[in-house]
């Protein structure tokens, strides 16, 4: 269990995190959503007890973080998974950080059974991919056996078999009972992981919810149509009050129905090769509520 | 459903840190290479000048007396330009103890671990301490005992039992773990590569060549620093300067570059972000 409570984080002008209240619950994977510079790897290093709240606290399991003499067996995170000294293998790195916790050396061997590093632990990390020092990064992260695990971008540079190991990780630590809270840029990464969501914008909350309700938030229900005739049609459906796009050949229409265009359509003998009802994605439902919040907007789309 | 039970946690001990440090410190190829390449360096400068001196002398009963009772024989046991290279060495192994972790952001998954900061820096602090120690226990024993065997082939060496030999020993040797904690505690402050090991090549090495016994200040100044510290001690016949000062001084000053160091060390992350 996460207890965020006002948590604001300032460095000089900026500030990063602004009065961020969530709880992050156990036997969950909960999501931590935010554009680029959102402040979720500051929220994280707080929770850490790595930086200092400019106010706010946060606990993890009822203690603030930094009060523990040892955080292994408390809390176990990948921050970056580029935070090994390259000059190390492997089973040094694992070793050192479970001998400060007095965990059994046996545990080293166990997790990098367990991440699939067995074979390259007498390496050194210099010669890892990003994927392998992910994997590594997990590994450390489940040395001590901990009830909450902290992920900061954890799917950057892994394949898609890795994505799904690391998926199917997240679901059975969370079905274990932990708690499991695991950052990341896009919805499309945590769309069939996460039970929760935490998203946040310009580090302030802009949703705290299950991922049904957010997908519900979703407005911009629409209509794609194919047609030859696509200019004509858009004008048509726009005199009858619709917000068209138009791609090529086909529209994506907002405001009517879709029985209302096949109708519009139909009248003025307009063929259509295609007409589907499309709710928008979780994507979309994302960009939609952060779109206010970004703060390095691509180029011209803004 | 829950699988997971209650965090049972062993009491914590400093014991444990030191051992993780020590694991750091020794899996690192790189830790022994830079050990190894400076204390055949030290040594081997060492022995050059006593090669240097054996090979040019004359035999004469009264020089070779002279030469004992000057002293030269200690002054050669370990030389002021070995002593400078194991000062800016040492200063550059103790800081790359932290900047290595500031360097990659292993200190983030150190602290992670252990969020007790001045523990952490405790236990390096302390292995530093210990690993110094030792080398520089071998490094200035090996100086001694190499140049003196190869001053004794002209029956110019002395023997460790001879006045003030025991001191150069010590003294040299206890240069090593003080200058490495400096070290430590600038990289501990300053955390970035380039700027740590300016600093400490300043502080260490350049600061006392430029402070001479010319003027009061500049005197007391100097004997502040930790070469001029060990220049005194290891010195059998110091010169004559209108600012003396006793070996005990010399010893109080090499002593408290190491505590202020250490201390600096322990206290230096605590307040700070990481
Ligand atoms: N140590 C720091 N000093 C100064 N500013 C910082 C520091 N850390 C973060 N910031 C600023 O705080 C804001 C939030 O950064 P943060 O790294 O937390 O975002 P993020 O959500 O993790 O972004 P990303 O998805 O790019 O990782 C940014 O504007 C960043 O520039
Ligand atoms: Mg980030």
């Amino acid at each position: 269990m996460i207890d965020v409570n006002e948590l604001t984080k300032r460095y000089g002008a900026t500030t990063a995190v602004n009065r961020l209240t969530f709880t992050v619950r156990p036997g969950q994977v909960t999501g931590f959503l935010g554009p680029n510079g959102a402040g979720k790897s500051t929220t994280l290093r707080m929770i850490l007890g790595l930086h200092t709240p400019t106010s706010g606290a946060v606990t993890v399991g009822g203690r603030p973080f930094r009060d523990r003499s040892r955080g292994l067996r408390h809390v176990g995170a990948l921050l970056d998974a580029q935070d090994v000294h390259g000059g190390h293998t492997a089973v040094a790195h694992l070793a050192a950080l479970a001998r400060s916790n007095r965990l059994p050396r046996a545990r080293v061997t166990e997790v990098l059974e367990e991440v699939g590093l067995a074979g390259v632990a007498r390496r050194r990390v210099d010669g890892f991919s990003l994927g392998m020092k992910q994997r590594l990064g997990i590994a450390a992260a489940l040395l001590g056996d901990p009830p909450v695990l902290l992920f900061d971008e954890p799917l950057n540079g892994l394949d898609p078999e890795g994505v799904k190991w690391v998926r199917d990780l997240f679901l059975r630590l969370a079905a274990q009972g932990r708690t499991v809270f695991v950052s990341s840029h896009l919805m499309s990464e945590m769309e069939h992981t996460a039970d929760q969501l935490v998203v946040i914008g310009r580090g302030e909350l802009i949703a705290a919810e299950s991922l049904a309700e957010f997908s519900a938030r979703g407005t911009r229900r629409g209509v794609v149509v194919g047609t030859s005739a696509a200019t004509a049609l858009r004008d048509l459906l726009a005199a009858d009050g619709a917000t068209v796009d138009l791609d090529g050949d086909q529209l994506t229409v907002t405001g009517l129905p879709a029985s209302r265009v096949s109708e519009i359509a139909q009248r003025h003998r307009i063929p259509l090769h295609r007409l589907d009802t499309r709710s928008a994605s979780l994507e979309e439902a994302f960009m939609e509520l952060t779109a206010a919040s970004v703060q390095y907007p691509a180029g011209e789309s803004r | 459903m829950s699988a997971i039970v209650p965090v049972v946690e062993p009491r914590a001990r400093l014991v444990d840190l030191v051992a993780a440090e020590w694991i750091k410190l020794r899996s690192l190829r790189s830790t022994w290479i830079a050990y190894g390449i400076t204390a055949v360096v030290v040594v081997g400068l060492n022995a050059a000048i006593a090669v240097d001196t054996s090979s040019h002398w004359k035999p004469d009963p009264v020089e070779d007396a002279r030469f004992v009772r000057d002293g030269i024989p200690l002054l050669e046991a370990f030389t002021s330009n070995s002593a400078l290279i194991m000062m800016l060495a040492l200063g550059t192994l103790g800081a790359l103890m932290i900047i290595g972790e500031y360097g990659t952001g292993t200190i983030r998954s150190t602290l992670a671990a252990v969020p007790a900061r001045r523990s952490v820096m405790t236990a390096k602090a302390a292995v530093l301490t210990v690993v110094t120690t030792v080398f520089g226990t071998l490094v200035a024993t090996a100086s001694f005992l190499l140049t003196q065997a190869i001053l004794h082939s002209r029956n110019l060496g002395v023997s460790i039992t001879h006045p003030g030999a025991a001191r150069v020993v010590v003294a040299s040797a206890l240069l090593a773990p003080v200058c490495a904690l400096v070290g430590l505690a600038l990289g501990a402050v300053i955390r970035r590569t380039a700027a740590t090991l300016t600093a400490s090549a300043g502080v260490l090495v350049l600061l006392p060549l430029l402070l001479t016994e010319g003027s009061r200040w500049s005197a007391v100044a100097a004997h502040a620093t930790p070469f001029h510290a060990w220049s005194r001690i290891v010195t059998p016949r110091p010169h004559p300067t209108p600012y003396p000062w006793t070996t005990g001084g010399a010893w109080t000053v090499l002593a408290a570059w190491a505590l202020v160091a250490a201390a600096v060390t322990i206290v230096s992350l605590h307040r700070r972000d990481q």
